[in-house]
C-alpha cells in the first residue's frame, strides 16, 4: 500500500509539474466551456423535452474530450518511463509489476477526473441564472457522472495498454487512440445495419457507447452497462500487466 | 559458507531474438569485494547487470545475489542490491532531496528512515548544496552522484553499478571513483567498464568479458602480471646494428622494433616476456656500453592490449 501511494504522487506529480497537464487542462476546460454555452443556446431557441444533460453530451465536444484528450493523458504512463530510462530504476525495486500498473492507472484515473471537474460547477451555475431548479434532474445528473467516470476507467486502462506497448509516447498515443475510436465507432454498427431481431442487433446495442451514455443522462443506471465497462477495464488492465510482465519472456 | 558468497552466478545464458548476450558464464564474488566487469561494447556487462539486479530473468542458468535466487526471490534480492544502470536515468522534473525521498518509500523504507536516510547519503554524497535543485538543471557530475547516492540509500548489501564514470570530466571521474573506493569499505561493489585505468584503481579482483563469455577472473594484480608490462620504449643514441646485437642478446626481450629518431637517437620498441619489467635490465645495458639515453619508459596496457594478449593465448592454445 505505501508502494502504491509513493508511485500515485510521483504519477500525479508528473502532470502537475509539468505543462503536459495544464495544456489539457486547459483544453478541457475550453470544450467543456464550449459545449456548455452551447447547451445555453439551444435553451434560449425551441422548447425541448429531453433532459439537459442530454443536451451536453449530444454536442460533438463531449466525445472529443473523451476520444482525443484521453489518449494524450495516458501516453506517457509508460512509454516516456521506458523512453528515459527510469523504468529500470523502477522495476528494480521492490516493487510487484501490479502495484506499478495500479498506481499509473488510478493516477491517470484521477487526472482524468479532474480534468471533468469544472463539469461540476454547472449544475451550480445553471440554477443561479436561470433560477428555474427544474431544470436540473438529480439522477439524471449523478448518471451522467457515473457515465463520465465509467468511460474514462476504459479509455484510461486502455491507454495504459497502448503506452505500455511501446517506448514512443506518439506511438502510445496513436494506440490508444485507435482503440478509443473503434470503441466509440462500434456504437454506429447498430444503425449502419438495419435492425433487426437477431442476436447481431442485440450485441450491437450492447456494445453501443452512445445508447449507454443516453441511458446514463437520463438517469437510468443499467447494471449491464456498468458491468460492461468495468470489465473491460478490467480486461485492459490485465492485458497492461501481461505487457508489463512480458520482459521477462520476451 | 554459501554466505560469505555476495554473487553466485553459474551457467547463466541470456538469448535475445536473434543473438546471445551472455553465454554459459559462472562467477561469483564474496563478500566485501569490490568487482570490476571489464569488457568492450557488447561484451554482455549490461545484461548481467541487469540480470543480477533482477530487471530481467536470464534464459537458462541461475543467480543467486547473497543466497536469494534472482528469479525467484526478486523482492528479496532488490532490497539487497543499489543498482545504478546505464547513462543513469533520473526524473528529471524532481528536486534532488525530493527524488531521494521517493526512492527511498519505494525501497521500502519508513517516513522516518527515509528522512535520516536521505540526509545521510545527501552528506556521503556531496549533495547538500543542491538538495533543492530540480534535477534537470544538474551538471552531469551531480546527476551521476544523485544516481549513487539513489542506489545507496536503502542501505544495500550489494551496490552494481553500470559504467558509473561514463560522459564525466577528469575531476569527476576522480571524485565518483573515490566514492566507490570508501564504499568499498562497507559494502560489497560490483561496476562495470570498459576502462581499464579505472578499474585498476578502485578494483580488487577483474572479471574480463568478451563476446558473452568470461574471459578471464582474477585479482586486478594477478592480471596486470600474467599480461606482463607494457612495451618498453628506449631513445638511444648507437649504431642501429649494436642495438640490434644487444637487444637479441637479452633473453627478457621477446621482440623488439627500430626506427630513427629526430638527432643521432633510434627508438627502440622493446616487447618484454611476460611479467618482467624491462626498464632496469635496459638501463644496465646501456650504462654498460657507455651509450647515451634521452628516454625510457613504460606504455601503460589498453584494453586492447588484454583482449589481444588473452585471445593470442587462447589461440595458441588451440593450436598446441
Amino acid at each position: 500500500m505505501r508502494v502504491y501511494i509513493t508511485l500515485l504522487r510521483r504519477e500525479l506529480a508528473g502532470f502537475f509539474f509539468s505543462m503536459t497537464g495544464y495544456v489539457l487542462m486547459a483544453a478541457t476546460l475550453l470544450l467543456l466551456g464550449v459545449s456548455f454555452s452551447l447547451l445555453l443556446e439551444s435553451l434560449n431557441a425551441d422548447a425541448v423535452d429531453v433532459p439537459i444533460t442530454e443536451l451536453f453530451y449530444r454536442t460533438q465536444f463531449f466525445w472529443l474530450i473523451l476520444l482525443v484528450v484521453s489518449p494524450l493523458i495516458t501516453m506517457r504512463t509508460f512509454a516516456l518511463e521506458k523512453h528515459t530510462g527510469t523504468y529500470e530504476t523502477l522495476m528494480t525495486t521492490p516493487v510487484s509489476d501490479a502495484q506499478v500498473v495500479l498506481a499509473k492507472f488510478s493516477a491517470v484515473l484521477v487526472f482524468y477526473l479532474v480534468l471533468w471537474s469544472p463539469l461540476l460547477a454547472y449544475p451550480w451555475l445553471l440554477s443561479r441564472f436561470t433560477g428555474d431548479a427544474s431544470l436540473l434532474n438529480p439522477g439524471a445528473l449523478g448518471g451522467t457522472y457515473l457515465g463520465i467516470a465509467l468511460f474514462g476507467a476504459v479509455f484510461m486502462a486502455m491507454g495504459c495498454f497502448a503506452s505500455a506497448l511501446t517506448r514512443s509516447q506518439i506511438v502510445a498515443a496513436m494506440i490508444g487512440l485507435a482503440l478509443g475510436m473503434a470503441l466509440f465507432l462500434g456504437s454506429f454498427l447498430g444503425s449502419v445495419h438495419p435492425p433487426r431481431a437477431d442476436w447481431q442487433t442485440q450485441f450491437y446495442r450492447h456494445i453501443s457507447m452512445v445508447d449507454h451514455l443516453q441511458d446514463f443522462c437520463r438517469g437510468i443506471v443499467d447494471t449491464r452497462a456498468v458491468a460492461y465497462y468495468l470489465g473491460l477495464t478490467a480486461f485492459f488492465l490485465f492485458l497492461t500487466l501481461k505487457s508489463v510482465e512480458s520482459r521477462r519472456w520476451k | 559458507m554459501a554466505d560469505e558468497l555476495m554473487i553466485d552466478v553459474e551457467n547463466l545464458t541470456k538469448r535475445y531474438a536473434g543473438h546471445t548476450a551472455v553465454k554459459d558464464l559462472t562467477f561469483s564474488v564474496q563478500r566485501g569485494e569490490i568487482v570490476g566487469l571489464l569488457g568492450r561494447n557488447g561484451a554482455g556487462k549490461s545484461t548481467t547487470m541487469r540480470i543480477l539486479s533482477c530487471f530481467m530473468p536470464a534464459t537458462s542458468g541461475t543467480a543467486r545475489v547473497a543466497g536469494c535466487d534472482v528469479f525467484t526471490q526478486a523482492d528479496d534480492v532488490r532490497r539487497r542490491i543499489g543498482y545504478m544502470p546505464e547513462n543513469n536515468p533520473l526524473h528529471v522534473d524532481m528536486r534532488v532531496r525530493e527524488y531521494l525521498k521517493f526512492r527511498a518509500r519505494l525501497k521500502g523504507l519508513s517516513l522516518a528512515q527515509s528522512r535520516s536516510r536521505v540526509d545521510d547519503v545527501l552528506e556521503q554524497c556531496g549533495l547538500g548544496d543542491v538538495s533543492r535543485k530540480v534535477i534537470g538543471h544538474l551538471s552531469k557530475g551531480y546527476r551521476q552522484r544523485v544516481g549513487l547516492a539513489d542506489a545507496l540509500v536503502h542501505e544495500p548489501e550489494l551496490i552494481i553499478l553500470d559504467e558509473p564514470t561514463i560522459g564525466l570530466d577528469p575531476n569527476q571521474i576522480r571524485a565518483v571513483r573515490q566514492l566507490i573506493k570508501d564504499l568499498g569499505k562497507s559494502h560489497t561493489v560490483l561496476i562495470s567498464t570498459h576502462i581499464l585505468s579505472e578499474v585498476e584503481m578502485t578494483c580488487s579482483r577483474l572479471l574480463i568479458l568478451d563476446g558473452g563469455r568470461l574471459l578471464m577472473s582474477d585479482t586486478t594484480e594477478n592480471v596486470l602480471k600474467v599480461i606482463g608490462g607494457g612495451q618498453v620504449v628506449a631513445e638511444i643514441a648507437a649504431p642501429a646494428s649494436d642495438l640490434k646485437l644487444c637487444w637479441e642478446q637479452i633473453a627478457e626481450v621477446e621482440h623488439y622494433d627500430l626506427s630513427p629518431a629526430e638527432g643521432d637517437y633510434t627508438r627502440c620498441a622493446l616487447t618484454p616476456r611476460a611479467g618482467v619489467d624491462l626498464r632496469p635490465v635496459v638501463f644496465e645495458h646501456v650504462r654498460q656500453r657507455g651509450w647515451k639515453l634521452r628516454e625510457l619508459h613504460q606504455s601503460k596496457h589498453s584494453l586492447e592490449d588484454i583482449f589481444m594478449h588473452l585471445t593470442r593465448t587462447d589461440r595458441e592454445e588451440d593450436e598446441l
